[in-house]
């Protein structure tokens, strides 16, 4: 696995791979895609990272933690919902608002916070069991 | 006052628990006088408390209560009658003395401010149980006495004793917690009542109910384990291993009393039959003779007291058995004589203690001397407890004794275990206020001093409440015993108390015939005590000893059972689930009819003609030949690698089908799923360093192979019958008609999982990462392992 070709490759193959994960999240409310699949690709793509560069490389990589941020999706999906109670509505009722920005509108929504929380539980949860499998042996 | 009637109960009923909260605090910033300080909560509620004598003495009562789950008609409702006032009243007079007392009692000790927050929280508990008029608040303020109290009993952790002490406590008292649950659902099933206030009127067609035997038992098993009647007794003498203002405050007025209340709340509702006479009379009789024997046999001043207080439960539990007006009459001054003189007489031991470094009335002697405030509370304490004349205890034995002249045997038999009991009692209480006090000074291991004046307050005063009580009879009668009567029977009774003797009375010969009997047995003690361990030694089994070998018991099943289940062999628990899968998908195919669907009927008529060839189009062939290429792959790979490849195959080759079919969704998930599948499996393999061949036994084939079809055909026949049934559009087209309008997008199946079912999403991602801690976990451990 460790050739030079893929050692080269490995860094265009898992910046695209984690660009079209953001991308598949971000789209999920209108296209095919969501948290889920973009977190399932960007774990993908952060277990190609340490197949090619050893696990402690791809922890590098990502600085924290990735049961870390696992734990931190599952805190924003949370929050996400609690902000409906100062509309008086149950507990992770959607609340919208629209971001004019030049020519066009960004819409904004706590389902896309929810909807992130989700795609980094995935990814955080996934990456930790292939890394921890990418592991070298201990001495 | 500004508050409401109904906020300032309820906030009374809580003020404890705030305060138990703020108490390390309180003791940090006023150390010495962290006691007296935090006694005023339960001295506020005592005065609080005594306001609602008058308007409940004239026929009231008073009900409180917060919403607290309005859908089920549920509130945190509260309720003082008599009967719960006289309780509460009890509990927060001696729970202020206590709390006074265990500032000084524990002076110094690391873990002051802790202790005086688990007396606060349990006195909280304590005062909810009485107050509470829902039964499931009852339930829960129950079971938190059960678990304050543990922690009370184990407030001395370090000790094996300690904690063997606190968990027989617990466990006993919550097998009884369960059988207060079970009569409060079955109670409130039966009547529709939540409230006990309410159940009242219902207790004639209770008593008539064929379902009244179980009613009888569940609510019976609550009151017996609290209140440690034979042969639930064995849990309080081991719970003696809590600091000794503890058990003045347990074993006087609170936990054990709690049984003692459930069967006066419940009178109403279901005493007064044959069957609950006998059971209560019968048990409270044997406890009150074992207890009494057994404070006997003891030499530790705190075992003795232990032992004459299952005694003193067993008499209440007798006399509510009883049920008549003079019989609960004395059941309730017992209880308040009881209350008093026995946290009097626990504060005494614990001065003693305190003052000469021993507990053991063997070696104690003489130190009337150098402790005269304690001599003096403790004679007081006894008096009440012998029941001299114009004592509490007094009161409490004349009316009992009363109730029972009659000329049948039954009364006749009774009137006999009572006069004994209550003379072995009258012995025992002698022997505390005139051994350790009197004759001459035995040497201690400590030198004997006085206590300091916050040990002695609570003593002093509960000692002189005992004469103070009975010289004001009338007062008592009218006050508390009159409205607890109307609480308990709901007559109106006239109050006849008096502090006056009449000589004309059986009663009172009765009575001197039970103290001539204490005197006797006080100056027989020893040669008495020596018989009765002599009988103890030749029996050589007590309950302490059943309940270890019940637990032990326990802990080898549970063993036993997770050997069985939990053997760590990996292909077996497979086969378990896949088992378990097969069955979950095949019973409501054939054992619920679903394959009537699929058969060929009637209508159908000659349907062989009718077979044909689906048309498909290239592509999809190709597809289905993937699939079936893959399949036939991982059966014949002869390496494991290939074979998780060829898994992978199959599974692109079903997420092709999901996609031809118009579920982009879920085909984009499949292959990412199949992706990562194949990656972590691969690498799994590398970790566990398995064979590379996967060779099975023909006997592991066949069982492996089985499993593997009949869970395939479960869940395709499953899925036939489940496409065979009507569809019905209703959510779909809900759904497909409000996504964008409302969720504001057009990919429903995004949209249901982060807005219409976000709060089951929510719970499944909790789930992915709790599943993938533990696998961390897992892996984590082995590479720990050499």
């Amino acid at each position: 696995m460790n050739t030079l070709i893929f050692r080269t490759m490995v860094g265009p193959i898992v910046t695209i791979m984690l660009i079209f994960s953001a991308f598949i999240c971000l789209r999920g409310h209108n296209a095919p895609g969501g948290g889920f699949i973009g977190g399932l690709i960007a774990a993908a793509a952060i277990a190609v990272l340490g197949i090619a560069g050893g696990a402690t490389a791809a922890r590098k990589a990502l600085r924290v933690d990735p049961l870390a941020i696992a734990g931190f999706g599952v805190v924003i999906a949370a929050l996400s919902g609690l902000g409906s109670m100062f509309t008086g509505s149950p507990f992770l009722t959607s609340i919208w608002a629209y971001w004019p920005l030049g020519e066009t509108t960004v819409p904004l929504s706590t389902p896309l916070v929810f909807d992130i929380g989700v795609y980094l539980v995935v990814l955080g949860t996934l990456a930790a069991i292939a890394l921890v499998l990418e592991e070298e042996e201990g001495p | 006052m500004g508050l409401s009637l109904d906020a300032s109960i309820v906030l009374m009923a809580l003020a404890p628990f705030a305060a138990a909260l703020l108490a390390p605090l309180v003791q940090r910033i006023a150390a010495p006088f962290a006691g007296w300080v935090l006694a005023l909560v339960p001295a506020a509620i005592f005065v609080f408390l005594l306001g609602f004598i008058e308007p409940i003495a004239a026929h009231r009562f008073v009900q409180a209560g917060l919403d607290w789950v309005p859908a089920y008609g549920l509130t945190l409702s509260f309720f003082i009658d008599g009967l719960s006032l006289t309780f509460a009243l009890a509990i927060s007079g001696i729970g202020a003395l206590i709390l006074i007392y265990s500032g000084a009692y524990l002076r110094g000790h690391r873990h002051l401010g802790r202790f005086l927050g688990f007396m606060l929280a349990f006195m909280g508990a304590m005062l909810g149980l009485v107050l509470a008029d829902n039964m499931l608040a009852l339930f829960s303020f129950w079971e938190l006495t059960t678990v304050t109290s543990f922690l009370l009993i184990g407030f001395d952790h370090s000790r094996q004793a300690a904690r063997r002490g606190a968990i027989q406590a617990l466990v006993v008292t919550n097998i009884g917690g369960m059988g207060l649950l079970l009569g409060v659902i079955l109670a409130q099933q039966l009547t529709g009542q939540w409230n006990l206030s309410g159940l009242r009127d219902f207790g004639d067609a209770m008593r008539e109910n064929p379902v009244y035997p179980v009613v009888l038992i569940a609510f019976l098993a609550a009151a017996f384990t609290k209140s440690a009647q034979f042969p639930f007794h064995f849990w309080l003498p081991n719970a003696m291993e809590a600091p000794t203002p503890v058990s003045a405050f347990l074993h006087s007025a609170t936990m054990v009393q709690g049984g003692v209340y459930l069967l006066l709340r419940l009178t109403p509702f279901l005493g007064g039959t044959p069957a609950w006479t006998v059971t209560l009379v019968a048990f409270g009789g044997f406890t009150l003779l074992w207890g009494a024997l057994g404070a006997i046999r003891q030499t530790d001043l705190k075992q003795v007291l232990a032992q004459s207080t299952i005694a003193s439960l067993g008499l209440l539990v007798l006399l509510i058995g009883l049920g008549t007006e003079l019989s609960i009459t004395a059941a309730i001054l017992y209880f308040v004589a009881h209350a008093v003189y026995k946290a009097g007489l626990f504060l005494v031991v614990g001065n003693v203690d305190h003052g000469s470094g021993s507990r053991d009335i063997v070696t104690l002697g003489g130190l009337g001397d150098p402790m005269p405030v304690t001599f003096i509370a403790a004679a007081l304490a006894a008096l009440s407890m012998v029941g001299l004349p114009v004592t509490a205890g007094f009161l409490a034995k004349e009316e009992m004794y009363l109730g029972l002249l009659g000329p049948d045997w039954p009364q006749i038999l009774v009137l006999i275990v009572l006069v004994i009991g209550n003379a072995l009692l009258a012995g025992v209480a002698l022997s505390i206020a005139i051994r350790p006090f009197l004759g001459s000074l035995l040497p201690t291991p400590k030198v004997p001093h006085e206590a300091p004046i916050a040990m002695l307050a609570g003593p002093v005063v509960l000692g002189a409440a005992g004469i103070l009580l009975a010289l004001n009879a009338g007062r008592l009668g009218h006050d508390i015993v009159v409205p607890t009567i109307a609480a308990v029977l709901g007559v109106a009774a006239e109050s006849h108390l008096t502090p006056m003797l009449d000589f004309t009375s059986l009663a009172l010969w009765l009575s001197a015939a039970t103290i001539a009997l204490g005197i006797l047995v006080h100056w027989q003690l020893a040669p008495i005590r020596s018989t009765l361990r002599r009988i103890g030694t030749a029996l050589g089994w007590t309950f302490d000893h059943g309940f270890d070998a019940a637990m032990f018991g326990l802990i080898r099943f549970a063993g036993a059972v997770t050997r069985l289940l939990h053997h760590g062999r990996l292909e077996l628990y497979l086969v378990l689930v896949f088992a378990g899968f097969a069955l979950a998908v095949l019973v409501p195919v054939f054992g619920m009819g679903g394959l009537e669907a699929l058969l060929p009927n009637a209508e159908l008529g000659d349907w062989s003609a009718k077979l044909a060839w689906p048309q498909l189009q290239v592509h999809e062939w190709a597809v289905l030949a993937m699939a079936v290429v893959g399949l036939v792959a991982i059966l014949t790979a002869k390496s494991r690698l290939v074979a998780i490849l060829a898994l992978g195959v199959q599974g692109a080759a079903v997420a092709l089908i999901f996609l031809s079919f118009g579920a982009p969704d879920l085909a984009f998930t499949q292959f990412m799923v199949e992706i990562l599948s194949v990656v972590i499996l691969a690498l799994v393999m590398t970790r566990l360093k398995l064979d590379e061949r996967d060779y099975r036994e023909f006997e592991d084939l066949a069982r492996d192979g089985t499993l593997a079809v009949v869970g395939g055909t479960g869940i395709s026949l499953l899925l036939m019958v489940v496409l065979a049934g009507a569809f019905d559009p209703r959510l779909s087209d809900f759904f497909a008609a409000t996504s964008v309008p409302i969720a504001h997008g057009a990919n429903i199946v995004n949209v249901i999982l982060v807005d219409y079912r976000g709060f089951d999403t929510l719970g499944e991602i909790s789930v992915v990462l709790g599943a993938g801690i533990a696998i961390l976990a897992l892996l984590r451990r082995r590479r720990a392992a050499p």
